[in-house]
């Protein structure tokens, strides 16, 4: 049995201000399949965010366990979280964020940059993803030669050059039209499917949820399936 | 890195503002640089240019020439030390010379040197009534030939040669046979002749290193004070003051390019937090995201420097020989750039700060 993509057990998440302490995630337990799709709903300030960034190695726990793959990052430093960025998770945000003066290709690329350095398989890969999402022809165009749907194929892209256990997508489609966002979502699927990567989607739109394996509610930190 | 450079050839526009900027600072800093080294060149050229160990002066001079006398007795002494191994006489007046075909009032300001071993550049001394001439008194419209008449009393000087980079204080250098000079002396500033073989200072040159032969006579005479080719260059009145209000200028200058640098930079990394956020939580290194930084504004100065070092060496073609005393070499171009690039990383270093606090997760909006 393969492990899963990620395990949250028992994940506590406090901001401390002043004063007071805001609970934003509490005592979470989520546990993801290698191949699974979930996805994370719930209001504004409800912890989904929070979830994410705790699982991507963006945010530290204050209490409880999180492994993704086999990765144990619970106690890891900001040096090791980032090592963990680069290897293990992608992420796809909410306004896309490509950078503005690479080309298509190159901001798949900019991952290698940073992080594992291949140089020749990244750059095949990079130039297999941009295929595998109907980019080929558009791999030199800027990001502001592309449009909204372009742009978060490119950012799936570069969620995926990594080969990561686990991608994070924060409201994927919030800046597209339904159509659009629908179609994204399907891409999405496929693409997650065919690798047997696992995927947590974050949203406000029930509809997106049907794209997905499965689907959490959070609603003031606290998880419920 | 790359993407930094990457940056900065997609996007020059971006950093226009910062190079047009930082270009005027470093034409700046070059000239006031080149101004300096003029004024330094044309206050200190004929110390500069002595080819000796040490200069001697009386003690009460102060390093004067004019005030100081070294009389033949002490000459002797000096050269009975051991290690001593050459010693010449040399004096000077400063005074205006008319020029043939210029005005009455036209005067050429002129240092007339008597002097017996040749500084480096000059020739032996000339015969009786000839000088060799400092190249800037061309121009003056001093030609080769030429008859000068020196001083109050018109003593006739006539120029055979042209010298280079041997003014003082400021007035170019008329180099003329001990007797010549002593005529000069005698007829335009009776209250500081001479007697025969009596020098306002000598020049020495001995064995071993120049300290050594300072030491040596400082030792053996209590009069007098024997000084280094360099120190005798900071005892001439006003060099030191004027090297040390320039330095304060330019290092003023230094500082506003290491403020535009910073705030230029600071303005750049507010706006890119967004981008920064980003770029971090995908896994770049705050260190990755800073050396960015820094090779865009050493780019970026380099352009600025080397844009700036071209006008400066046209701008010095353009003005004509001794119109103003500017001197623009290689070393303070060098010398500029390198300032520049240390003001650019300082600069920067400004906002390591900002680029440590981006928090990846504003990327995802959980930043709190």
């Amino acid at each position: 049995m393969t492990n899963p993509a990620l395990h949250m057990s028992n994940v506590r998440k406090v901001y401390r201000m002043a004063d007071t302490e805001v609970v934003a995630l509490d005592h979470a337990e989520l546990t993801v399949a290698s191949d699974e799709i979930v996805a994370l709903v719930g209001p504004s300030g409800s912890g989904k965010t929070t979830l994410c960034s705790i699982a991507g190695g963006i945010l530290s726990a204050t209490e409880g366990s999180v492994v993704v793959g086999d990765e144990e990052i619970t106690s890891y430093n900001d040096k090791q979280l980032t090592t963990f960025r680069q290897n293990q998770v992608g992420f796809v945000f909410q306004s896309v964020n490509l950078v503005p003066f690479l080309t298509a290709r190159e901001n798949l690329l900019v991952v290698d940059e940073l992080g594992r350095r291949q140089g020749k398989p990244a750059r095949q890969r990079a130039d297999r993803l941009l295929e595998e999402l109907g980019l080929t022809d558009r791999a030199k165009n800027l990001p502001s030669q592309l449009s909204g749907g372009q742009k978060q194929r490119v950012a799936i892209g570069r969620a995926l050059m990594n080969e990561p256990k686990l991608v994070l997508f924060d409201e994927p489609t919030s800046a597209l039209d339904t159509e659009l966002g629908m179609q994204v979502m399907e891409l999405i699927r496929a693409e997650m499917k065919s690798r047997g990567t696992a995927a947590i989607v974050v949203t406000h739109d029930e509809r997106i949820t049907t794209y997905c394996d499965r689907t959490v509610h959070i609603i003031d930190g606290v998880l419920a399936a | 890195m790359k993407l930094a450079l990457r940056e900065l050839i997609r996007r020059p526009g971006r950093f226009i503002t910062a190079t047009l900027i930082l270009t005027l600072i470093a034409v700046l800093l070059m000239f006031l640089g080149g101004l300096l080294d003029g004024l330094t060149r044309s206050a200190t050229g004929a110390v500069r240019a002595q080819d000796v160990d040490a200069i001697v002066y009386s003690d009460a001079s102060q390093a004067s020439f004019l005030r100081s006398r070294i009389e033949p007795a002490t000459r002797t002494r000096i050269e009975q030390l051991d290690g001593i191994t050459e010693t010449g006489g040399l004096g000077v007046v400063q005074l205006g010379a008319r020029v043939p075909g210029n005005g009455p009032r036209d005067l050429a300001d002129v240092a007339v040197w008597g002097y017996q071993l040749a500084p480096i550049g000059v020739p032996d001394p000339p015969a009786p009534g000839l000088a060799w001439a400092d190249k800037l008194l061309a121009a003056d419209g001093v030609e080769i030939g030429d008859e000068l008449l020196v001083g109050p009393a018109r003593t006739p000087i006539t120029v055979v040669g042209w010298v280079e980079n041997t003014s003082y204080n400021g007035q170019s250098g008329l180099w003329t046979d001990v007797d010549t000079w002593r005529q000069v002396l005698a007829a335009n500033r009776p209250d500081a002749v001479l007697a025969d073989d009596v020098f306002q200072a000598l020049v020495v040159r001995g064995e071993g290193a120049d300290v050594d032969v300072v030491n040596a006579i400082e030792a053996a005479d209590d009069d007098l004070l024997a000084l280094t080719v360099p120190d005798a260059i900071n005892q001439i009145p006003g060099v030191t003051e004027q090297q040390t209000t320039f330095n304060q200028i330019l290092g003023v200058t230094v500082v506003i390019a290491l403020v535009v640098i910073a705030l230029f930079f600071a303005l750049l990394t507010v706006e890119r937090t967004a981008l920064y956020g980003v770029m971090k939580a995908i896994g770049a290194r705050s260190r990755t995201i800073f050396a960015g930084l820094v090779a865009q504004a050493v780019v970026v100065t380099l352009i600025a420097a080397t844009i700036a070092g071209l006008a400066v060496i046209v701008l010095d073609l353009l003005i004509p020989p001794g119109s103003i005393p500017l001197y623009i070499s290689v070393a303070r171009i060098v010398t500029s750039i390198v300032l520049l690039l240390f003001a650019a990383v300082v600069g920067c270093a400004f906002s390591l700060r900002r680029v440590l606090r981006v928090d990846p997760a504003s990327a995802l909006g959980s930043s709190q």
